[in-house]
C-alpha cells in the first residue's frame, strides 16, 4: 500500500529552487534512506512532506488512512533542549497532542499509550528522569518514544544518530529495523551515513539538487552513484 | 515589626497592592518560564519599557479627559501590538533581533521621559512608572488587575500542554499540527497584558526581574517543566510578599525591594542546587 507518493515535486526558497524533480513513493513498510551532502535539500524535503512548507511544484499524494499531522517525527535537537527542564515522560507525553485537537488534557488511553511506548523502547528506568541529564542516546530513544506515540505507521527521523557515539550510534540503528520488520512501522530517514544506509534501509532517494538516484537499495548499489561511493570507499 | 505587619493590612491601599501584586507576580511567574527557556526574555524586557514610553505620553496627554479611561488603559493596546512586533523581530533571523529590541527599548525610554519632562508638574508620577510605588494602585486599577490575571491565569492552565510542546520542541509541535505561531502569539500578548498591569507597581524598569528571577531560581533546583512552573508560582508570590513588607517598613521602592529580595532567593537556590547536584553526585559513585 502506498503511503506517499510524490511526483515532479520541486522546492525553492524565494524564487530559487532548492531540489526539482523528486519522484518517489513510500509504500507501507519501506525503511527508505534520504542521503546526500549537506545542503543537497534534504531538510527542505522533510519540511515539505511534514506539511510545513508548500512544494514549488509538482504533488505529494498521501493515502486516506495517513492522516497529515500523523508522522511521527524526530526533529534534530536545538541547543535551547540542553537545559530545558522537563522529565522523560512529559517529553513523551507532548506527542500525544495531535490526538487532543481542542481539547485541553490528556485522556487515560493517551497516559497508556505513552507508558508502553516508553516500555518498547526500554526508558522505563529514566521515566521521571530529567532530560537533561540524559547521555545523547539516551535523550533519542526518548524522542523515538514520543515519535511513537504520534504514529503508530510512519517516522520521520532526521540525522537521529548525529552526535552519537559508534556504539550508541549502531544501537540506534538496530532499534530502528526493529521498529521496521517487528512492528511493521514505515521509516524515513534522512542520514549523510550512507554506508549504514545501505545496510539497513530498503531504499535509497540520494539526492543532489535533483534526484540522484532512486529505487531498491541493491539496485542503489549498482548504480553509477552506488559504485562511485564504493570507490571512493574503499581508496 | 509584626505590629507593623498587622498595620500593613489596615490600610485599603495596602490590601489593593497585595491583591494586585500577587496575582501580577502569578501571571508573570508561569509565563517567565516559557519566555526564559524560550529565549524570549528580552521581549520582556522591551515590553516594559515600551509600557513606560506608552503611559508616559497617555498620561503627558491628559487622555483621560477623554472618556473615563485611565493611562493604563490607553497603554494596553501599544504594548500588546509592540509584543506582536517584537516577537515577529525575534522569530526573523534575518535582522538582528536582539538589536533590534534593545532599539526598541532605549528609544521608548527616551520618547517617555521627554513626553514626562515637557508637560509639567508629573515629576513624581514618572518617578513611580519607572520605579514602582505601592500607592499607586487605585481600586480600578486593582480590579482590572484582578480580571486580566484570571483570564491570563485560565488561558495558561488550558493551553499548558500546548505551552510546554511548543516551548520543549517547536518543529516537533508544529509536525503534530499544533499552529505554533499562535501559541507564541498568545505567550505574547499574556505577557504584553501581564507587563502593563504590573508596571504601576514594580516599575517599568524591574517588571521584567517578576518574569525572570522566579523561572531563573527554580530551574536551579527542579529539572521537571511542572515542578518549575509551580515552584516558580510560589517564589514569585512569596518574594513579592516579603518584598512588599521589607518596602513597608523601611520605605523602600517597592519594585526594587522585590528585585534585592528575589536575587536573595536566585542565590538560596543556587547553592542549594549545587549542594543537591554534589550528593547526587557522590551517590552515584558510591
Amino acid at each position: 500500500m502506498t503511503l506517499i507518493e510524490c511526483k515532479n515535486l520541486s522546492f525553492s526558497y524565494e524564487n530559487t529552487s532548492v531540489i526539482k524533480n523528486l519522484s518517489f513513493a513510500v509504500n507501507s513498510g519501506d525503511y527508505l534512506c534520504i542521503v546526500g551532502e549537506n545542503g543537497s535539500g534534504k531538510s527542505t524535503l522533510v519540511k515539505g512532506l511534514l506539511g510545513l512548507k508548500s512544494s514549488a511544484g509538482g504533488t505529494i499524494v498521501r493515502s486516506d488512512t495517513l492522516k497529515a499531522n500523523e508522522i511521527g517525527y524526530l526533529p534534530q535537537q536545538t541547543p535551547a533542549q540542553k537545559d530545558f527542564p522537563a522529565s522523560v515522560y512529559e517529553v513523551v507525553l507532548s506527542g500525544r497532542l495531535n490526538s487532543r485537537g481542542f481539547f485541553p488534557f490528556y485522556s487515560r488511553e493517551d497516559k497508556k499509550i505513552v507508558s508502553d511506548n516508553i516500555r518498547r523502547l526500554g526508558i522505563e528506568d529514566l521515566t521521571h528522569r530529567s532530560y537533561r541529564e540524559l547521555s545523547g542516546g539516551q535523550q533519542q530513544r526518548v524522542l523515538l518514544a514520543r515519535a511513537l506515540c504520534a504514529s503508530k505507521k510512519i517516522l520521520l527521523l532526521d540525522e537521529p544518530v548525529t552526535g552519537l557515539d559508534p556504539i550508541v550510534t549502531e544501537e540506534m540503528y538496530r532499534l530502528i529495523k526493529e521498529l521496521n520488520q517487528n512492528e511493521k512501522i514505515t521509516i524515513i530517514m534522512v542520514s549523510h551515513d550512507i554506508a549504514s544506509s545501505i545496510k539497513y534501509a530498503s531504499h535509497i532517494l540520494h539526492l543532489n539538487y535533483e534526484q540522484s538516484f532512486y529505487g531498491k537499495t541493491e539496485d542503489y548499489i549498482k548504480s553509477p552513484m552506488g559504485q562511485y561511493f564504493f570507490s571512493e570507499k574503499n581508496k | 515589626m509584626f505590629y507593623e505587619i498587622a498595620e500593613m493590612f489596615s490600610y485599603p491601599f495596602m490590601i489593593r497592592a497585595i491583591i494586585g501584586g500577587t496575582l501580577v507576580s502569578l501571571c508573570a511567574a508561569l509565563l517567565g518560564v516559557s519566555l526564559v527557556l524560550k529565549r524570549y526574555s528580552m521581549i520582556g524586557d522591551g515590553l516594559s519599557h515600551v509600557g513606560f514610553g506608552a503611559l508616559a505620553i497617555t498620561t503627558a496627554a491628559n487622555l483621560s479627559a477623554i472618556g473615563h479611561f485611565t493611562p493604563l488603559e490607553f497603554a494596553m493596546p501599544i504594548v500588546i501590538a509592540a509584543a506582536f512586533f517584537l516577537l515577529r523581530l525575534s522569530e526573523n533571523s534575518k535582522i538582528k533581533g536582539d538589536a533590534a529590541i534593545a532599539l526598541i527599548s532605549t528609544a521608548s525610554l527616551a520618547v517617555g521621559i521627554m513626553a514626562a519632562t515637557m508637560s509639567n508638574g508629573l515629576q513624581t508620577d514618572i518617578n513611580s512608572y519607572l520605579f514602582g510605588s505601592i500607592i499607586s494602585m487605585s481600586t480600578s486599577d486593582m480590579w482590572l488587575c484582578v480580571i486580566l490575571s484570571i483570564i491570563v491565569l485560565l488561558m495558561y492552565v488550558i493551553f499548558y500542554n500546548k505551552i510546554f510542546a511548543v516551548t520543549f520542541d517547536e518543529n516537533f509541535a508544529k509536525a503534530t499540527g499544533i499552529k505554533a505561531g499562535i501559541y507564541n502569539m498568545i505567550i505574547a500578548f499574556l505577557t504584553a497584558v501581564t507587563i502593563v498591569v504590573g508596571m504601576k507597581m514594580m516599575g517599568s524598569l524591574l517588571i521584567s526581574s517578576l518574569i525572570i528571577f522566579p523561572a531563573m531560581t527554580s530551574m536551579r533546583i527542579f529539572k521537571r517543566f511542572k515542578t518549575v512552573i509551580i515552584s516558580s508560582a510560589f517564589v514569585s508570590v512569596i518574594c513579592f510578599l516579603i518584598g512588599l513588607i521589607i518596602s513597608y517598613i523601611y520605605s523602600t521602592p517597592t519594585g526594587a525591594s522585590i528585585v534585592i529580595v528575589n536575587v536573595g532567593m536566585l542565590m538560596i537556590f543556587a547553592v542549594t542546587g549545587w549542594i543537591i547536584s554534589k550528593i547526587q553526585l557522590r551517590k552515584n559513585i558510591r
